[in-house]
């Protein structure tokens, strides 16, 4: 019963079998293990995208209908003319041609020339993108932080009136399809009802003929529905997500150790509870991050509005195959990119990700 | 004055389940006191409810007196600055007592910031120096949980219980499920730093052996309450409670050839809280109860000096085996 040791002969004993590996240098193994880590995830993400682009190609043409025809309208034309069309799209080559020709092109950054607009694919969708992302970007945001304020909440007040109700309400919203949301929001609030005169423009983005302060005013006015459709259908996930992931780390002992320090509350939740249960939350951020690219085909078609979303929706009745293929590319590929940057970010949020 | 004086404390949880039924202690600075027992005696609720840990819900009533203040009838604002500062409690480190995703040296500065004990710099400065103490380089500050050994959490735990500069250190099974070297080289570093620093020290535990071999006296615990107290040594070897006996007697002695034949366990489970035994309510697994113990509930008295057990045989030492029961057990395997 000496309590004579001394710290130093201590570790002696205690150090070695452990401090072997880290003498060697803790900070250069980790640098090593991270960017292993990033090449996989890197290499991961290049192999996505070139099966994204060879699924592109074949996916849309196994849809029903005949681009040629549409573009014809219904005209009377001769045999000879489509033939001429056929000719003009690469449509008479044999399909391993016409799949090479798209790889090779594809790889330049030319994602060929659209059938109904006689334009190139690439100006029509940076053309439309900025629209969607204003839409699906400001949405993004404002679902978000409503998802992860209201989620962490609920699962630290887990069983109480405000968790049953928020997690009732957000699930309802959740199953709602977005179309009929919409449909709703544009009939009570745009066209009236009742007492409730049209607050809001029916669709668009613009009513036209604004300058300056008075157009960004205007694209605001035309932005409220459509956003107050998408946050509602969408906030809901990020909610549940975040709430399930912080109420696996409810019991931990660590939560405890922080109590016993004297934090207040908030600060045992906002410094330790939530940092450990933000992996689930930050993947399902990223997600949603790269589905903002893709916009949303029925809330902007239903508020016609002109993004991506629409775009598709028209490209897909003719069909217009390098529009298709294009937009499929550009939206697979916002996924796969924000994903991977999702995994290069794991390892800063959380030390045991990636080594 | 004394340090830690408990008395009469009862804490009841949530379901109803009696984890602590009045139990009293006391302990000055400088001092080392052991709370022994089984899994689901109430030695850990004991622990978490000296700081008010205990899960909304839980009744807790008696009195917990730290420094002379009652902790029970604190503000949370109040009982907030005692934690820690007053008094810390050394988790299983070795397990998830450690934040994952924090710096072990951002943790062990932390309570030292909350409590305003010193500047930023002053406290990284004051961390290194706490890691030093217990036997790791400063430089270790900037290491994750998951790249120190179960040996070094357990002492950041301790590094961190020390930060700001506590009159009372609980220690909560400090060395479970440490291999017995490393739980050897905590032990000492514990006494060490107690009485360096002239701290009351806690010490809970299952393992008798350890607690005698580290505390000055010893409180034997069973069903949420006190059955045995008194110096350490005299508890461990000596026993007046059955109970104690017992549990002494789980725990192989080394060098003694004699008891590596005769292992003796207890048989039977801890009682249900929530469900507790009539009279004593250690009577069900007693090798020695007397048709009364099934109806009377048995007090501490005194068993000696200094002492007391909560035994109807506690006068004497407890009878030896000769009990037909001792004997029918004794010869299944």
């Amino acid at each position: 019963m000496t309590a004579e040791a001394t710290p130093s002969l201590v570790e002696a004993t205690d150090g070695p079998a452990q401090a072997g590996p880290s003498v060697r240098g803790p900070r250069a193994r980790t640098r090593t293990a991270y960017l292993r880590y990033v090449a996989g995830k890197l290499g991961g993400a290049a192999v996505s995208l070139l099966a994204v682009l060879v699924t592109s190609f074949f996916l849309f043409r196994l849809i029903p209908g005949d681009p040629v025809k549409y573009m014809t309208g219904g005209r009377q034309v001769s045999a000879e003319q489509l033939a001429n069309y056929r000719k003009e799209f690469g449509l008479d080559l044999p399909m391993w041609e016409q799949f090479t020709d798209y790889c090779g092109k594809a790889l330049t950054g030319d994602l060929g020339t659209s059938y109904q607009f006689r334009a190139p694919v690439i100006d029509k969708i940076t053309e439309a993108l900025p629209n969607t992302l204003l839409l699906t970007g400001t949405a993004f945001v404002l679902y978000t932080a409503l998802g992860i304020f209201i989620g962490t909440r609920s699962a630290w007040r887990n069983g109480g009136l405000s968790d049953r109700v928020n997690t009732g309400l957000a699930l309802t919203l959740y199953s709602i399809p977005s179309f009929w949301l919409g449909l709703l929001l544009i009939i009570v609030f745009s066209v009236g009802m009742g007492p409730i005169p049209g607050l809001f423009p029916t669709g668009g983005m613009e009513s036209g003929g604004n300058e300056g302060f008075a157009y960004v005013m205007d694209v605001a006015h035309h932005l409220i529905l459509p956003v107050v459709t998408l946050v509602a259908v969408e906030y809901g996930q990020t909610l549940l997500v975040t709430r399930s992931a912080l109420l696996d780390e409810m019991g931990s002992d660590y939560l405890t150790t922080a109590r016993a320090k004297g934090l207040r509350d908030d600060l045992v939740r906002r410094r330790h509870a939530v940092p450990n249960a933000l992996l689930p939350t930050v993947t399902l951020i990223f997600i949603n991050l790269g589905r903002t690219v893709a916009g949303v085909i029925l809330v902007e078609t239903v508020f016609s509005w002109p993004g991506l979303g629409g775009l598709f929706y028209q490209a897909l009745s003719v069909p217009d195959l390098p529009l298709v293929q294009g937009l499929f590319f550009v939206f697979a590929a916002a996924v796969i990119v924000m994903n991977t940057l999702a995994d290069l970010i794991y390892p800063l949020l959380d030390p045991r990700v990636g080594r | 004055m004394t340090l830690l004086e408990v008395r009469n404390l009862e804490v009841t949880y949530a379901g109803g389940a009696a984890a602590v039924r009045g139990v009293d202690l006391s302990l000055d600075a400088g001092q080392k006191l052991g709370v022994a027992g089984e899994s689901g005696c109430g030695k850990s609720t004991l622990a978490l409810a000296l700081l008010r840990l205990l899960p909304a819900g839980t009744r807790t009533s008696g009195e917990i007196l730290l420094d002379g203040e009652d902790v029970l009838k604190m503000k949370w604002g109040q009982v907030r600055a005692v934690r820690w500062a007053g008094a810390s409690i050394v988790f299983q480190g070795a397990m998830h007592s450690l934040n994952a995703v924090h710096r072990i040296g951002d943790q062990i500065a932390e309570p030292i910031l909350l409590h305003k004990k010193a500047t930023p710099a002053g406290a990284r400065k004051k961390t290194g120096e706490l890691l030093e103490h217990v036997g790791l380089p400063a430089a270790r500050a900037s290491a994750y949980p998951h790249e120190l050994s179960g040996g070094q959490r357990q002492r950041v735990m301790i590094a961190m219980a020390l930060a700001c500069d506590p009159r009372l250190v609980i220690a909560d099974e400090p060395t479970t499920a440490l291999d017995v070297m490393i739980q050897a080289q905590i032990l000492r570093l514990i006494e060490q730093l107690v009485s360096e620093q002239d701290l009351g020290l806690v010490m809970i535990s299952h393992d008798l052996a350890v607690l005698a071999d580290t505390c000055d006296r010893l409180a034997v615990m069973y069903a949420g309450r006190v059955v045995e107290e008194g110096p350490a040594r005299q508890v461990y070897e000596d026993a007046r409670h059955p109970y104690g006996k017992a549990l002494s007697a789980a725990f192989p002695r080394i060098g003694d050839t004699a008891s590596r034949f005769a292992p003796r366990g207890l048989p039977g489970d801890p009682p249900d809280p929530s469900a507790l035994p009539s009279g004593c309510t250690f009577h069900p697994r007693c090798p020695v109860a007397l048709d009364s113990c099934i109806t009377e509930d048995q007090e501490l008295r005194d068993a000696g000096t200094a002492r007391w057990a909560a035994c109807v045989h506690a006068g004497a030492s407890v009878p030896q085996p000769g009990s037909p029961a001792e004997e029918a057990r004794s010869s299944t395997p």
